[in-house]
Parts: structure tokens; sequence; C-alpha cells
């Protein structure tokens, strides 16, 4: 029997949402930490570590986010985990949102001046207080507006975990139109969720930018 | 412990190879043809008539703002319904086109407005005409602020490309997808997999950075 496309369905697939922005929220609380880390491996004095965080971002900025999803889902396999999505995608995710976090946070430390830096050693911090009392604040408003538009990549990203078998948006998208034949319908209707969950992610992002180019060139 | 088995995926690594093949062709007339639209989408978008900037604005905004996944599903499971069946190649070269041009007419737009107004102007007054203004004075420069842009856009197309599998349009994932149903050793496949994109990639980052060298730098004076 085929099923109806009704308002349950409208709602089984609405619901979905919240999966589609809980792993988006997973991965980007985890991909912060270790965008952090990466990023300020990436500005260190010592070159071992500069070079791991280049060899992690290009490795991660080079490969297709799916070979890592799959890579994630039957390397947990070997190691004697049970395969579960729900790990085998956060798992993936955080260090995608690592990699990218940590290049364009390298850009928004760099754009500190260098000055800061050296004021700050002169008047004896240390590298701890430096980074967080004088750099870091200053290249947070920097990275706000880059930091939100990674965000809608991210959330775009997590459409990718329905293909290990991640039942958020996507996934729920399929399996009514599966059960239902109206693809048209469930699609579009899919579509513009995401665009509803992105389109103002998107704005804020770009006046955020807009608003920080403004206030420094004139 | 695990006992990792590359024997089987490097005897069929001939199909692996033309995979990747397929990958890169795919890539390719894709960016070809997304950048043709992109041009007219960014001649549209800064000189166009208003009806047509809104349709290109939400044109740019829709795509940009939803899964380039949920974007394949459309032209293939959804465009049927529409009486427009398309097999899952063309629908995957479609998706590719119609999203690379998206981000492409952005980008063709900002390095069109990077040209001074003040360059055009001092064109007409030495006597150029309409073509060679466009062609020294608007386009060189235009290519030369986008040219980086375009090739990372390039490469973040040709992996998107490898979620095309998912559809069995047939490139580098899906030929993975094949070879691992056959012989079971799903992880070394995928290993296998990522490193020949992750070669592809480093590849055309240096052939595009050498080019970029020749073509598009800036002059200097030696």
């Amino acid at each position: 029997m085929i099923r109806e496309f009704g308002p349950n369905e409208i709602i089984y697939i609405t619901l979905a949402i919240r999966y589609t922005i809980l792993l988006s929220l997973i991965a980007f609380a985890g991909g912060a930490v270790g965008g952090l880390i990466i990023a300020l491996m990436r500005v260190s004095q010592n070159k071992y570590r500069r070079w791991f965080a280049v060899a992690f971002i290009r490795v991660f900025q080079g490969t297709p986010l799916l070979m890592q999803l799959f890579l994630a889902y039957f390397g947990m396999a070997i190691l004697g985990f049970p395969i579960d999505p729900w790990t085998a995608a956060s798992f993936a995710l955080i260090l995608h949102a690592a990699a990218f976090l940590g290049e364009i946070w390298r850009g928004c430390i760099e754009a500190v001046p260098s000055g800061q830096h050296e004021a700050a050693r002169v008047v004896g911090l240390g590298y701890v207080n430096r980074m967080r009392h004088v750099v870091l604040p200053q290249a947070m408003r920097i990275a706000l507006g880059p930091t939100t538009g990674f965000l809608v990549q991210l959330i775009k990203a997590t459409s990718l975990a329905s293909i290990i078998g991640f039942t958020e948006l996507t996934r729920a998208g399929q399996i009514i139109s599966n059960a239902t034949f109206q693809p048209f319908m469930v699609i579009s209707l899919v579509a513009a969720l995401y665009f509803v969950l992105c389109w103002p992610l998107s704005k804020l992002a770009s006046n955020m930018e807009h608003k920080f180019n403004q206030a420094t060139t004139r | 412990m695990y006992d990792f088995n590359f024997a089987p995926v490097f005897d069929s690594f001939g199909s692996l190879l033309v995979g990747a093949w397929l990958t890169v062709q795919m890539s390719c007339i894709a960016m070809v043809v997304g950048l043709i639209l992109s041009i007219f989408g960014a001649v549209g978008k800064t000189s166009g008539p208003k009806p047509v900037r809104i349709a290109i604005n939400v044109y740019i905004e829709v795509i940009r703002n939803t899964p380039f996944l949920i974007q394949l599903y459309f032209f293939f499971f959804a465009l049927p319904a529409l009486g427009l069946r398309l097999g899952p190649n063309q629908a995957a070269l479609l998706a590719l086109v119609v999203n690379f041009g998206a981000y492409g007419t952005e980008i063709m737009r900002a390095g069109v407005a990077s040209v001074g107004h003040g360059n055009i102007e001092a064109a007409k007054t030495v006597g150029l005409n309409f073509f060679q203004t466009l062609r020294y004075v608007i386009l060189k420069p235009a290519m030369r602020a986008v040219y980086p842009a375009l090739t990372s856009q390039f490469i973040y197309l040709m992996l998107a490309s490898s979620v095309v599998s998912v559809i069995s349009a047939t490139d580098l994932a899906a030929a993975g997808n094949d070879l691992q149903s056959q012989t079971f050793a799903s992880f070394e496949v995928y290993i296998v997999i990522t490193a020949m994109y992750f070669a592809m990639s480093l590849a055309f980052s240096g052939v595009f950075a050498l080019i970029g060298k020749y073509a598009f730098s800036y002059p200097v004076n030696r």
C-alpha cells in the first residue's frame, strides 16, 4: 500500500530537522575545540607542530567528506567498536570541522597586527596570557563572520551522514519519499527546510563581514 | 588485531583508475560549462534588468543554502515527476553545473567589481574600443583577481562530485563501492580511494599554481 503524503509525513520530516541541528552542534562544538588547537599549532614557533597542523588541514581539505565518513564508519568496526552511525558521523564531522576552522582561525590570528604580540611580550605576558588576553579576543572579532559562514557549510555537510545510515533531515525525506512515491514534494520540502535553517545564518555571516570591513577600511 | 589486506584492492587497481578518470572528466566538463553559466550569471547580475537580477539572486541563494546532495536528489528523483527523466550521469553533471554556477557567479561578479571604474574610463580615453576594453582592462585583471578562488572552487567541486555515486552515477567513489562489495575489504578500498582523491587534489592544485604563475600573475618589473 502506498502511503499518502499528508500532514503526518510533513511533521515527520520537519521534526527530523532536530537531528540535523544536533549533529551540526556536536560537529561544531568538537570542531571548535579541535580547530583552536590546530590554529594555535599552525602559528606555533615549533616547526613540528606547524607541520602536523599543515598536514592535518591538507588531508582533510583535500579528500571528500563522504570518504572521511566511510573511513570513520568502517574504521570503527576494525578497531573493534560496534558500528554506530551517530558515533561515526560525529567523529568524521568533528575532524572535518577542526581542519576547516583551524585554517579559518589561523588567518584570523595572523590578521591581528604583530605589534600586539610584541607589545604583549614586552609587558611580560607569557604565551597563555598573551593568547588569552591579547591576541585571541581580537582574532575572535575578525573570525565571527567567516565562522558563521562555515557553520552553514557544516549544516549542509551533515546531509552526507544520511548515506551511512544516520537518520536526519535528508534520510527522513528519503524514507518518506520511498513510502509515498512523491519525490518532488518531499525533496522540495527538505530543500526548503535546509534553506530556512541556512539562509538566516548566511545573511548574518555576510552582514558581520560587511560590518567588519566597514569598520576597518575607509 | 585486524589483518589489512590490500592485495585484492591492488589487483583491481585498473578499475579504480578508470573511475578516477571518470571523476576528472565529469569535474572538468562541469567546470567548463559551469564557468560559462557563471559568466552569464555575473553579467546578468551586474547589468541585467531588475527581474533578471532578482532571478539570479534567488538562484544563488537557493543553491548556496541547500546541500549538494539534495540538489542531486532533486535532479535525479524529483525532475521525472515534472516529465524530465535524466540518466544518473546526466543528472550528476547537471547538478554539478548548477551548483558550480551559483558559486562561480558570485566569484566572477566579485572579479568584475574589483576592476576600478577609473581604469575603464582611462581605457576609453586612450581610445580602446569596447572589445579591447573588455579583454585587456576588464577580463584579464578580473580573471587574475578571481583565479585563486576559481581553482579552489574547482577542487571543492571535484571532491563534492564523490557524492554522485549515491545515485549510481559512475565515478571514482562508485568504482570503490563496486570493489568493496566484491572484496569486502571496505576499509582498505576506502583508504586507497581517499588517497587517490587526495593525490588528484594535490595534482590539480599543483597544475593550477603553475598555470597561474604564467598566465594570471601580476606583471612585475624585472
